[in-house]
């Protein structure tokens, strides 16, 4: 059996009468790519920040990394990396001092700080900008930093929030790759998108339309159930019905 | 605690490497002393007098030089009448008048007593009764020297003291109102303006995901900015002593103390506004635009306190700069102990309880 890191049951937020979460059930495997998908206002952000511990849930359950997202927010917090849709390093500080502030805020070592940002710097093939203030460095790259320093500290899960808007479809391919080393390396991807060519990288991948979860399988199943030969066609299958719009 | 110091540290590099930053940090106060400090003296120098004198005699000669030696004037000689004295204050140019009528002399010799005339343009109500003053002063002066047995039989010599103050110095009242309004601006917009840039750049999010304790990131942005305040406020210290030749009567802990308290509120401020926007522009408005003028009318350095209507004087209450101005003009000027200052230091410790309080609920809530 393979461990679940995530363990969502019949998990809902509600605002008022509104459900921005529906019930929503699902379990998410030890470094596997976890797609979230699904339209502005279905519901993706609200789920992803109870996952994160930044919102309590109205009713179901939920596990990450074991712990609960009721009552074990801080111990979440600790095993989690997140990165968002909006570019979230410091741009008047240099690479380097980005690494070890996102670090020493996660409290990792000073050593394994030094050790890491080395090897991280030397992978990335960035020693000349090292001490460059990141405001300077193209967006592309500043993305393929802020992913790297979101799992710097080693977490279990790295939460992905639309990590690659705005960027090119080259770097796009490099930042995958990037993705598909850290799965590699045991950590879990969730990740949110709206490119459809990035759904068919994830192992499985979920539509959320209205706060429920409408789908959830691999892009290969996907197709084959909806008799197509694109994610996009499935995705406006499924995104059509969708009565809320909008964020 | 590692990891608050890490964050610390990085408040620092923010501070130090943004030039704006620097500038409204240790430009504005440099600006604002000198300004308040030279250009907005309540004192009235450089008065244009046109000094009418139609007796040209001895004693009216005398006193226009002692007018002339008071270096507060500027003269202007000339015969001129009734119409002509209103032509001249409404082609502007001149602030006062003096005449001297053409028997002037020969009343005082023979009757005992003359009068002359002081003109004063009544638009500028304070202008023209300073001049008026001075000028009483000086006739005054010159008739005690002149005349020192001629005096009436009872004689009631008023003998002014400027307590505190013996000099007369202008820029005495504006130091302590100088001091309250710059701190108040300076950590109150700064200390706003660095969370909410955290918001706007989305590291804020990236901060309410990690450990790092949503409270701590409060506590973190407000110690550098304390302790950046408290060197600020030690420039301002240096500059009045140096600059403005103001005598520090009071201790300087307590100054220090008194302060620190008052950098608190103004800090808890901050947050709370920080915590109420989310845009740098609304921030910096807020606590710029929002705090500079009930800063400047409440805080009673510029307008007295003591005469505006009761609701205006009830709402000045609220403004925590006018405490800190009360109690910094008793230390520092007239160098009284905290058994003086206690009630105004025991509010000024309330209000930053209070806004602290709401800072932190504020802060905590915006995370469900």
């Amino acid at each position: 059996m393979e461990e679940k890191v995530i363990v969502c049951k019949d998990l809902t937020k509600q605002f008022g009468d509104f459900y921005a979460v529906d019930k929503i059930s699902f379990d998410v495997s030890k470094g596997e790519i976890f797609g979230f998908l699904g339209a502005n206002g279905a519901g993706k952000t609200t789920a992803m920040r109870i996952l994160c511990g930044l919102s309590y849930p109205s009713s179901g359950e939920a596990t990450v990394a074991g712990f609960s997202v009721r009552n074990q927010q801080e111990s979440i917090k600790k095993n989690i990396g997140y990165m968002s849709q909006k570019f979230s390093l410091y741009e008047n500080l240099s690479i380097l001092e980005n690494i070890e502030f996102f670090g020493g805020v996660y409290g990792v070592s000073r050593k394994d700080i030094r050790e890491r940002s080395d090897k991280l710097i030397q992978d990335m093939g960035l020693q000349k900008e090292a001490k460059k203030m990141v405001g300077s460095l193209p967006l592309g790259w500043k993305q393929k930093l802020a992913f790297s320093v979101s799992i710097f500290h080693r977490p279990k899960i790295v939460f992905l929030d639309e990590p690659t808007g705005g960027v090119d479809p080259v770097t796009r391919r490099q930042f995958w790759d990037m993705i598909y080393d850290a799965s590699a390396s045991g950590i879990t991807i969730f990740v949110t998108t709206h490119y459809m060519d990035e759904a068919e990288y994830c192992n499985r991948i979920s539509v959320m339309v209205d706060g429920k979860m409408e789908a959830l399988d691999s892009p290969a199943n996907l197709k084959k159930r909806y008799a197509t030969d694109s994610m996009d066609e499935v995705f406006y299958k499924l995104a059509r019905g969708a009565r809320r719009s909008g964020d | 605690m590692k990891e608050l110091l890490v964050f610390i540290k990085k408040e620092f590099k923010h501070v130090f490497r943004d030039p704006r930053t620097l500038l409204i940090m240790f430009g504005l106060p440099v600006a604002q002393i000198v300004l308040f400090g030279f250009a907005l003296t309540s004192e009235v120098k450089n008065i244009d007098i046109l000094i009418a004198d139609n007796s040209k005699d001895m004693i009216s000669t005398q006193i226009t030089d002692k007018i002339k030696a008071s270096r507060y004037f500027i003269i202007q000689e000339k015969n001129i009448g009734g119409t002509d004295i209103d032509r001249a204050f409404k082609r502007g140019g001149v602030q006062s008048v003096l005449i001297f009528p053409a028997n002037f002399s020969n009343d005082l010799s023979h009757e005992g007593k003359a009068q002359v005339q002081i003109i004063a343009d009544g638009t500028d109500p304070n202008t023209a009764k300073t001049i008026v003053n001075y000028l009483t002063a000086i006739i005054g002066a010159y008739q005690q020297e002149k005349f020192p047995t001629a005096s009436l039989r009872y004689q009631i010599l008023t003998e002014p003291r400027m307590l505190y103050n013996e000099e007369d110095n202008g820029s005495m009242n504006f130091i302590p109102g100088v001091m309250a309004l710059i701190l108040m601006l300076v950590c109150t917009a700064l200390t706003s303006v660095s969370i909410v840039k955290e918001k706007e750049l989305g590291t804020m999010e990236i901060l309410l995901v990690s450990p790092f304790k949503p409270v701590m990131v409060l506590v973190s942005k407000a110690v550098p900015y304390f302790i950046l305040s408290l060197i600020n406020f030690t420039l301002i210290l240096l500059l009045s002593v140096f600059l403005l030749h103001i005598d520090i009567k009071g201790s300087i802990l307590l100054l220090y103390m008194e302060s620190a308290l008052f950098i608190l509120t103004c800090l808890s401020l901050g947050l709370m506004i920080s915590n109420a926007t989310n845009a740098q522009q609304t921030a910096l408005l807020i606590s710029m635009m929002g705090m500079m003028l009930p800063t400047i009318i409440f805080t009673g350095f510029i307008f007295p306190l003591e005469n505006m209507p009761w609701v205006l004087r009830t709402i000045s209450n609220i403004v925590p700069s006018k405490w800190y101005f009360l109690i910094i003009k008793s230390v520092m000027l007239k160098g009284l102990g905290l058994q003086y200052v206690w009630k105004e230091t025991l509010i000024l410790m309330v209000m930053t309880a209070v806004l602290l309080t709401i800072a932190i609920k504020k802060f905590k809530i915006r995370l469900q």
